[in-house]
């Protein structure tokens, strides 16, 4: 090709991909991106088809969650955006990298209600980090680079790229993209010097400090500065659903998740720190509970590249603007200056055993039912830990992130702050195309499962070995639960018993369908359904009113729990 | 109490939609926006005013600096700025209600840019203070319709 060949704007914008090092999008056609399908036809780029663009949103975010990498989907005008809006809020909440390509009308249609025309920039424009609406065809190369690099840098989350189909029509003479210049958009990376100082003079003299890790420690890569902080100044750490596996769960000083549905231990720890050291973290309502009663007693140290986030929620009295991981190698260097007192926390985390002895996580075996909570623990025990985790939404989710111990980060994948149901299966679809030489398994609810399962069929038509572990309670779980707990049992309209044979539809869809209702099953149908070169659902039919504790109920005080104390609580 | 910003924004289309967006999602109520090209052609610049009493101004700004397009911010207080505000103002002027007008309009160096039997357009450029009382005093003779541009503002030299 000689350098005056003109290529048609479908064909750069592949070109383009390539060129950020894309290796796979998700997609779906339609109308106005046939040309872009066109250029995919005749490239190496490889493309997965969903069966629904919703599936491809959140698998390209299942992508980037695993892999750090930025994800990539595809979808035609109109509805295929509007299907898109999920996956792109759910990214935006979770601060996921991707790029969302949508095709538009006509350039002179735009505007006139054409057919399929849908305002796709308006509608995301609250959801996404940033968004083009193409207009010259000779901008995508240039556009597609910027999109990469404001999606995957800073604190990241989703790009949207509107193309009117003109401009994959137009014809011109291909550039490789220029370095990207963005007067308006330059990071803070480094943490403010005398900042770190004061930081760690204060982590050093801290009796009772806490870290409360974020999913900002996992995009930033900073999880081995965690560890060593914790464990070179005896830190007990606690990480929000975002992040586990940031600092091993397995660790004699991990605390597990804190919040609503945390470890008594983690919340009682918050409550007494008089140092809380939030890293990547945003101060949610569901870690938080009741504001003016978290954590009362402690001076709190905030990082977080996004300067908007501190003192959002809390008024931190050491703020640090930066990368996680910049700045707390920083500290630690600053840290290494001051004289070794190992020992200074160890009254500290005798309290913090103590607590966790007396209020360990727990559930009732010996009814006969099949406890969720175990298949959680056969999962990680088959596993022997070496899994990527997916997760729906509900009871489900807060079983995954409490019974199995996260060791690596992007090892444990959630929708945290939209809490989509039905992320879990094609977010797992995306994870293990990322991630072929790990097995991905989603945790998963039968309510969720239901708004997402025609991914069966993406996962089969590209020989997609997951493992779908339903925990069936034919129940909305985690509403049921609300309306048990504070709606006097009236489970209005969450009971879902009417339901198909989950492993028949797999069965259907060419998958491996298994079902199970005992426990001496469990792991016998969770090594078959491993072993098995075929996607698998296994159906485990667990007790269907059982309840996720502890429980802090919204709004009140993180030490309000329900079910913290050892025995499994009645039903009232 | 009112918070003057200057916000220079790359010249984008949709810039304005993404900043008007932004405070509407977070629930901040403009007072008012005005933008307009600035000295250099690739950048507008824009003066918002917000009610900072109902929000925290420093909120305001950061999430205003997430967004892409925009460069700079700069929060201008009355000792630092110079600000205007334009207005065309209709009253009735009608028999000895115009002599009146006219002389107001003379203290307060406004123009006539507009008149017929019954009414008087005038234009008046002043800081927010002194054309609210401009309006006040003509108030008494009718005043028909206002039409304003916001407030502009421009952070004072540095000597
Ligand atoms: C798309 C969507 N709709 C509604 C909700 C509200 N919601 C939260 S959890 C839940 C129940 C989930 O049921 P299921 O997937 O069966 O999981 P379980 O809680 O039973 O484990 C619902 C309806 C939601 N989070 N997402």
């Amino acid at each position: 090709m000689t350098p005056q060949t003109k290529i048609k704007g479908s064909e750069a914008i592949v070109r383009a991909l390539q060129e950020e090092g894309c290796d796979v999008i998700f997609g779906y056609p339609g109308g106005v991106v046939i040309p872009f399908y066109d250029a995919l036809y005749h490239s190496d780029l490889k493309h997965v088809l969903v069966r629904h663009e919703q599936g491809a949103a959140h698998a390209a975010e299942g992508y980037a969650r695993a892999t750090g990498r930025v994800g990539v989907c595809v979808a035609t005008s109109g509805p295929g955006a509007t299907n898109l809006v999920t996956g792109i809020a759910d990214a935006y909440l979770d601060s996921i990298p991707i790029v969302a390509i949508t095709g538009q009308v006509k350039s002179d249609l735009i505007g006139t209600d054409a057919f399929q025309e849908a305002d796709t920039t308006g509608i995301t424009l609250p959801i996404v980090k940033h968004s083009y609406l193409v207009q010259n065809a000779s901008d995508l190369a240039q556009i597609i680079h910027e999109a990469f690099h404001i999606a995957g840098t800073g604190r990241p989350g989703p790009v949207l790229i509107d193309i009117p189909v003109t401009c994959a029509l137009a014809e011109f003479v291909y550039k490789t993209a220029s370095a990207v210049d963005l007067p308006g958009y330059k990071p803070t990376m480094r943490g403010h010097s005398k900042q770190i100082k004061v930081a760690a003079r204060a982590i050093h003299e801290s009796p009772r400090p806490v870290l409360y890790v974020g999913g900002g420690v996992i995009s930033s890569g900073a999880t081995q500065e965690v560890f060593d902080l914790a464990t070179s100044l005896n830190i007990p750490v606690t990480t929000t659903l975002m992040a586990m596996g940031a600092f091993p769960g397995t660790h004699p000083l991990s605390l597990g998740m804190l919040g609503m549905h945390g470890t008594a231990y983690a919340n009682w720890a918050v409550h007494e720190c008089d140092l809380l050291i939030a890293v990547g973290a945003r101060f949610d309502d569901r870690v938080t509970g009741k504001l003016s009663t978290f954590a009362p007693q402690a001076t709190v140290l905030h990082i977080d590249i996004d300067p908007a986030e501190i003192g959002k929620n809390v008024e931190p009295r050491i703020p640090i603007v930066g990368d996680a991981k910049m700045v707390l190698h920083e500290i630690l260097t600053e840290v290494a200056t001051m004289a070794a007192a190992p020992e200074r926390t160890a009254e500290w985390l005798e309290r913090v055993d103590d607590w966790r002895g007396q209020h360990p996580l727990h559930y009732e075996e010996d009814d006969g039912e099949l406890p969720p909570q175990y298949v959680v623990e056969q999962i990680y025990a088959v596993t022997g830990g070496d899994a990527i985790i997916t997760t729906d939404v509900g009871q489900n989710q807060m079983w995954a992130a409490q019974y199995f111990k996260y060791t690596q980060p992007r090892q444990f994948i959630s929708s945290g702050g939209l809490g989509t149901m039905g992320f879990g299966l094609p977010a797992a679809i995306g994870a293990q195309i990322g991630r072929p030489d790990k097995q991905v398994i989603d945790i998963g609810g039968d309510g969720s499962f239901q708004m997402t399962m025609q991914e069966l069929g993406t996962a089969v038509a590209y020989n997609v070995p997951i493992v779908v572990a339903l925990l069936n309670n034919r129940f909305l779980g985690m509403v049921r639960q609300w309306q048990e707990l504070f709606w006097e049992g009236h489970y209005s309209h969450t009971d879902i018993a009417v339901q198909p044979d989950f492993a028949k539809i797999a069965d259907a869809y060419g998958a491996l369908g298994v079902t199970v209702t005992a426990k001496d099953e469990v792991a016998d149908a969770l090594r078959t359904a491993i072993k098995d070169p075929r996607p698998a659902v296994i159906d485990f039919r667990v007790r269907r009113e059982e309840n996720v504790y502890p429980m802090v109920p919204a709004g009140t005080s993180i030490t309000e729990m329900i079910g913290g104390q050892a025995g499994r609580r009645k039903k009232p | 109490m009112k918070h003057t910003l200057s916000v220079l924004v790359e010249n984008k289309p949709g810039v304005l939609t993404r900043v008007a967006g932004l405070f509407a999602r977070r629930g901040f109520n403009i007072d008012s926006l005005v933008v307009g090209r600035s000295e250099d052609p690739r950048l507008s610049r824009m003066t918002i005013t917000i009610d900072g009493a109902e929000h925290p101004i420093d909120q305001v700004t950061k999430q205003l600096h997430k967004l892409i397009n925009v460069v700079k911010i700069r929060e201008l207080d009355a000792e630092s700025m110079v600000a205007r505000e334009l207005a065309l103002i209709r009253v009735s002027a009608e028999g000895a209600k115009r002599t009146e007008a006219l002389q107001i309009a003379e203290i307060f160096k406004a123009k006539v840019v507009d008149v017929d039997r019954r009414t008087m357009t005038l234009e008046i450029t002043a800081a927010p203070d002194r054309l609210a009382a401009f309006e006040s005093l003509l108030q008494p003779l009718g005043v028909n319709e206002v039409v304003r541009t916001g407030l502009v503002a421009i952070g004072r030299g540095r000597s």
